[in-house]
């Protein structure tokens, strides 16, 4: 099923921001390739760059050093760029505008396309995301993105990206403001979206067990590089860098011991 | 005696158009010291809402319906907010928020937020001793004290602020600790250092009893002595963390626990599993149990009969069919 065309290749690629002393390195020296159909984790901290790295490939940061490219050329247009590029935020609610209803921010997607439906048709187009998502299309009829919950907004920016058909879709970190049973449910979408769509997905999170079900491969950033690369079952198993058995060994499992609580309480600090 | 005791508690909200909204109904538990209850539940199922009638907070759209909350054998209900703020926050019930960078005011210095509350709840401590003070209790905490204290929150990486907004919340030694997702809006590496120091703290001495409020099970797993399912409002399942993690018996609690994801080598086939459907609204009064709706195996006389609180294989579970 997968090809060997890249689509996204980066070498030597470095993000910087701020001038002089006060320089931090957001993306350091990294070279990777991402190819067509696959689904690529990027695992690490708060800070680690890995969001910097999304917006590059979006095309709103560009690398100060080193060349990243997009099917063999640099994003020079956004606008073209993104009819083929798509990305789900964190947080639905600062995606959506609120004076506006969903439904016809849904149809304001059809806005970056070259050839623009007939209204009739962009109509019948909205329906059948919204069925694709599991909701019913009379049930946000005339309503505004305050009005509905986390999972249902979540499912909308999913909706949105099943008008699109877009040929990559970076997800970043599209389920850590929703709780344990949406994120299944968001996940199974998600994996419905790629089936349909044979996108590419870069999956951006810090959960280094979500990004082991979803992905077909694992890149483990720490502090704008990327220290590890290789299947989930590889770096789960056998993790060589330090990072990679922190991320791990971090994640509170069931079946493991992580932090043991002293049993007993010694004699109360006087309060301040 | 129980340290808080809490009886057949029910919050409701009135909207602008004089509905009710039901959003925590008949909950029931006591707490002796030194405990650790974990609360888990989906979104919207009421457990912020409880956590506000916890702490007798009752700012209007939210009002009891009916119960009780005690605290060392004193009543918060039917108190005024501002007697509640006085003489009950900080001292008896202590409160960590969910968002630390909505809680610190974003243009005072972090000592200054702190000395505020000192300020505001002992009138007999001397203004000038307050910053030695405060600087012996924030050395207990592990970070670089004279940074964190002269910084502006915004200065601090998020957890260190979600450490000080522990740190600020446990300063006057609370009875009782209610933690609302203290954890969730942090990366996993941070989660355990600020776990850690809730536990270095417990160890110290300065809070001993703590209500855990989280949607992440693994982590009330590591947490909590005894955990409570929240569903709709109700407790569907209370028991030890052994019997809810390992045993379930409720159908909730089950699928609760089909969707949880691990990063265990060979488990990649083993695919979690949404509960399909929403919560039920609770405007409108619910007689049968409030999961059959979605509940894999339910009965057609489940959404008529109210379900009750039964002991089943030594946990209270509030479904008549769980074994």
């Amino acid at each position: 099923m997968q090809n060997n065309k890249n689509i996204f290749t980066a070498s030597n690629c470095t993000c910087e921001f701020g001038s002089g002393k006060k320089i931090v390195r957001a993306v350091d020296n990294v070279t990777f390739e991402i190819k067509d159909e696959e689904i690529v984790s990027l695992v690490g901290g708060s800070g680690c760059g890995k969001s910097v790295l999304a917006k590059i490939m979006l095309g709103l940061h560009h690398p100060t050093s080193g060349t990243f490219l997009y099917n063999g050329n640099p994003i020079t247009n956004t606008k073209i760029h993104w009819r083929e590029v798509q990305a789900v935020f964190q947080d639905p609610f600062s995606c959506f505008n609120q004076f506006f209803t969903i439904r016809s921010q849904l149809k304001a997607a059809f806005g970056i396309m070259k050839d623009k439906p007939s209204t009739k048709e962009m109509e019948d187009r909205v329906d059948q995301a919204l069925l694709a998502v599991n909701i019913k299309p009379p049930e946000i009829e005339g309503k505004y993105p305050f009005e509905l919950s986390g999972g249902q907004m979540q499912r909308m920016l999913l909706a949105r990206i099943f008008i699109l058909r877009p040929k990559v879709l970076i997800a970043d970190e599209p389920t850590s403001m929703v709780d344990a049973c949406v994120r299944a449910n968001i996940l199974d979408y998600l994996m419905k979206l790629k089936e349909e769509l044979k996108m590419t997905i870069v999956f951006i999170t810090h959960d280094i067990g979500l990004a082991y079900y979803v992905s077909d491969r694992l890149f483990i950033m720490h502090k704008g590089k990327i220290v590890e690369q290789g299947s989930p079952d590889e770096v789960t198993s056998s993790p060589k860098s330090e990072h990679t058995i922190q991320l791990l060994d971090d994640i509170p499992e069931i079946h493991r011991d992580w932090i043991v609580r002293s049993p007993s309480a010694k004699l109360a600090h006087p309060a301040v | 005696m129980s340290v808080f005791e809490v009886q057949n508690l029910s919050l409701h909200y009135l909207t602008r158009f004089g509905q009710k909204i039901h959003a925590v109904t008949d909950v029931s538990f006591t707490m002796e010291k030194g405990e650790i209850l974990g609360i888990a539940g989906e979104s919207g199922c009421g457990k912020s809402t409880l956590v506000n009638g916890l702490m007798g907070l009752f700012i209007p759209p939210l009002y009891p319906t009916s119960g009780d909350v005690r605290v060392g054998g004193e009543s918060l209900m039917n108190r005024s907010p501002k007697d509640i703020r006085e003489n009950v926050l900080c001292r008896k019930v202590s409160m960590i928020p969910q968002g630390a960078f909505n809680a610190l005011n974003p243009t005072c210095k972090v000592k200054d937020i702190a000395a505020d509350v000192i300020a505001a709840h002992m009138k007999e401590v001397d203004k000038k001793h307050i910053y030695s003070r405060l600087r012996e209790r924030f050395d207990l905490f592990g970070m670089n004290t004279d940074k964190v204290l002269n910084s502006h929150p915004i200065q601090l990486t998020a957890g260190e602020r979600q450490r000080s907004v522990i740190g600020i919340s446990t300063l006057l030694n609370p009875q009782m600790v209610i933690a609302d997702e203290p954890t969730s809006a942090l990366d996993v590496t941070t989660q355990k250092v600020v776990i850690k120091m809730i536990f270095d703290l417990l160890e110290k001495g300065i809070f001993s009893t703590m209500i855990f409020i989280t949607h992440e099970l693994p982590l009330l797993r590591h947490v909590a002595d005894n955990i409570a399912i929240m569903y709709a409002g109700e407790f569907v399942e209370v028991g030890t963390t052994e019997q809810i993690v390992f045993d379930p018996r409720h159908p909730y609690t089950k699928a609760l626990m089909g969707a949880m994801l691990s990063a265990e080598p060979g488990q990649k086939q083993k695919k979690p599993t949404a509960i399909e459907g929403a919560p039920p609204n609770l405007a409108n009064p619910i007689e049968g149990c409030r999961f059959a709706e979605r509940c894999p195996v339910a009965k057609p006389e489940c959404r008529k009969n109210k379900q009750d609180i039964r002991m089943v294989a030594g946990r209270q579970v509030r479904c008549e069919y769980a074994e």
